[in-house]
């Protein structure tokens, strides 16, 4: 085996079908950064899950003048039914459950409501009586939420009783479809770009047929013959991951980090880290793919 | 060296068979002229002997191996023991004589210390070592047909098939080819050279195996192209 020669052939081979390398190089980059991005986004998904999952809370909202008659006839809430709600959390059936919990009164969710829409021109319209006072509930374990959601369901003075987390599976969701579109995506590029290289590389075969046919003539082993057309598919595919790798670092470290990360502070993102170290993974699906889309046309091109 | 038992060839879609119950023996160091018209199944029978093809029945040996039953990943190894020259010479229009007579060693896998002694070595044999650095585009056609030569037996194969090789040559040029083969011949190696040159099989007095129509119509030592002619 003289791999100086395999080279040699394959750095022929790629000179003289520079363009279709180039198309197969682009295509692998763009379907791995699709790849790569639904793997960001995955693992950001995972990483909110567990940071908001732990924040969030069971909000017991109680009765205010405004809210709905059929809900509560009885209009605002007592101090009894702060009560009652307080006793409840505190007993020995529901106390075990909690983490912890405080009581929110119409001035404090006014003073929150007023921080958190501040750019908001509705901030200017509430009056304090309107937001509703509020038992915020946090939980040990935030899956044993309908424990407290059917404790206080349907109690006089409780207009509703909410978990946060069913506002946060529904952003989950919709940047799991996002992902799942960027993977579907990547899949359909992915498979043209495997069509991609077996054209480029029964063009190549077709380009060095002389070659090929003294090849075979002298004993040229098949092995030796094929290695350096799977080589030039491989080339071009490890090329177009490391661009896409290229990519997906860019964008953790300038979109990401760079933007999102000062906008929304208290959000954890995905960082450099995370982005390396799906760069392996690229590079194998790159190169794997290629080898394989170059050794089955090859194979089917080059009979003994 | 080389044996053929009842070689039947039927390409699917002919009218005949392309070779019909042939049987032919070629023993070491022989000299054979493969004869007869266009078509009448000269360049089947050398494909059988290179295992480009297979009979439809009947069995080849070649040098031992068992052609029908070879299996494909030894093919490589069996065509390393033989030298293939053809009418277009086939050589890379972009390496010079030397390259085209090393790439067949490289891709075998020779080592470059090989390769640098056999190449000036062969090309030496073939009288053209100052052309080693020629293009094929500014060789003639006999000076391209002995470098053909040179890179099919380079590797000292122990038979080599020449399907037509003076076929573009004219007389002058026809003879030193001969000259050239007769030489490789006399060192051992076994030669079926195809042809149809009248001159050049008449005056080798050989072995002349005749093929019309797929079969061997005759078969005769030291003979001439054809009893009629």
């Amino acid at each position: 085996m003289r791999f100086s020669f395999v080279f040699s052939e394959m750095g022929i081979a790629i000179r003289r079908n520079l363009s279709m390398i180039v198309s197969v190089i682009l295509v692998t980059f763009i379907s791995l950064t699709f790849v790569g991005t639904a793997g960001l986004l995955q693992q950001q998904i995972g990483s909110m899950k567990t940071y908001w999952y732990d924040k969030a809370q069971v909000a017991i909202y109680l009765c205010t003048k405004t809210s709905p008659q059929e809900i509560c006839p009885q209009g605002e809430a007592s101090k009894d039914v702060q009560g009652t709600i307080n006793e409840r959390l505190e007993s020995e059936t529901l106390a075990p459950y909690i983490d912890k919990y405080y009581f929110e009164n119409h001035q404090q969710a006014f003073e929150t409501f007023q921080r958190e829409f501040k750019d908001n021109s509705v901030a200017k319209y509430v009056t304090p009586e309107q937001l509703n006072e509020t038992f915020w509930v946090n939980l040990k374990d935030p899956n044993q939420a309908p424990i407290i959601i059917e404790s206080f369901n349907g109690l006089a003075g409780v207009e509703e009783v909410k978990d946060q987390r069913t506002y946060l599976d529904q952003i989950f969701s919709m940047l799991n479809i996002a992902s799942l579109a960027a993977i579907s995506i990547a899949g359909l590029m992915l498979f043209s770009a495997a069509l991609l290289i077996s054209t480029t590389i029964r063009l190549s075969a077709v380009m060095r047929r002389r070659e090929i046919g003294i090849m075979r003539l002298v004993g040229a082993s098949n092995f030796y013959i094929q290695l350096p057309f799977i080589l030039e598919g491989v080339v071009a595919g490890v090329i177009g991951s490391l661009l896409s790798g290229a990519a997906i670092i860019g964008i953790v470290q300038f979109f990401v980090q760079g933007f999102l990360a000062t906008q929304l502070p208290f959000t954890t993102f995905v960082g450099l880290g995370d982005a390396l170290a799906l760069l392996p993974g690229l590079v194998l699906v790159g190169a794997g793919l290629a080898a394989i889309a170059a050794a089955t046309s090859i194979r089917r091109y080059l009979r003994v | 060296m080389i044996s053929i038992s009842q070689v039947t060839k039927a390409y699917r879609g002919a009218p005949r068979a392309a070779l019909d119950n042939v049987s032919l023996e070629i023993d070491k160091g022989e000299f054979v002229f493969l004869v007869g018209s266009s078509g009448s199944g000269k360049s089947s029978l050398m494909r059988m002997i290179l295992r480009e093809d297979m009979p439809t029945s009947g069995s080849i040996h070649v040098l031992g191996e068992n052609l029908v039953g070879i299996p494909s990943r030894r093919v490589p190894h069996f065509r390393r023991k033989l030298g293939v020259v053809f009418q277009d010479f086939r050589l890379l229009p972009n390496k010079t004589a030397a390259q085209n007579v090393a790439f067949s060693l490289e891709v075998i896998g020779k080592s470059a210390g090989f390769i640098a002694e056999a190449v000036p070595d062969v090309l030496r044999l073939v009288g053209l070592e100052e052309k080693a650095n020629s293009l094929p585009s500014e060789l003639s056609g006999g000076e391209q047909q002995r470098i053909a030569l040179a890179r099919a037996i380079v590797n000292k194969p122990a038979i080599l098939l020449a399907d037509e090789p003076t076929g573009n040559l004219d007389p002058a040029t026809s003879e030193g080819i001969m000259a050239l083969l007769e030489r490789i011949n006399l060192s051992g190696t076994t030669i079926v050279m195809a042809t149809h040159d009248v001159g050049i099989v008449d005056r080798g007095r050989r072995r002349v195996v005749e093929l019309s129509q797929g079969r061997i119509v005759r078969d005769e030592r030291s003979s001439g192209y054809g009893i009629d002619r």
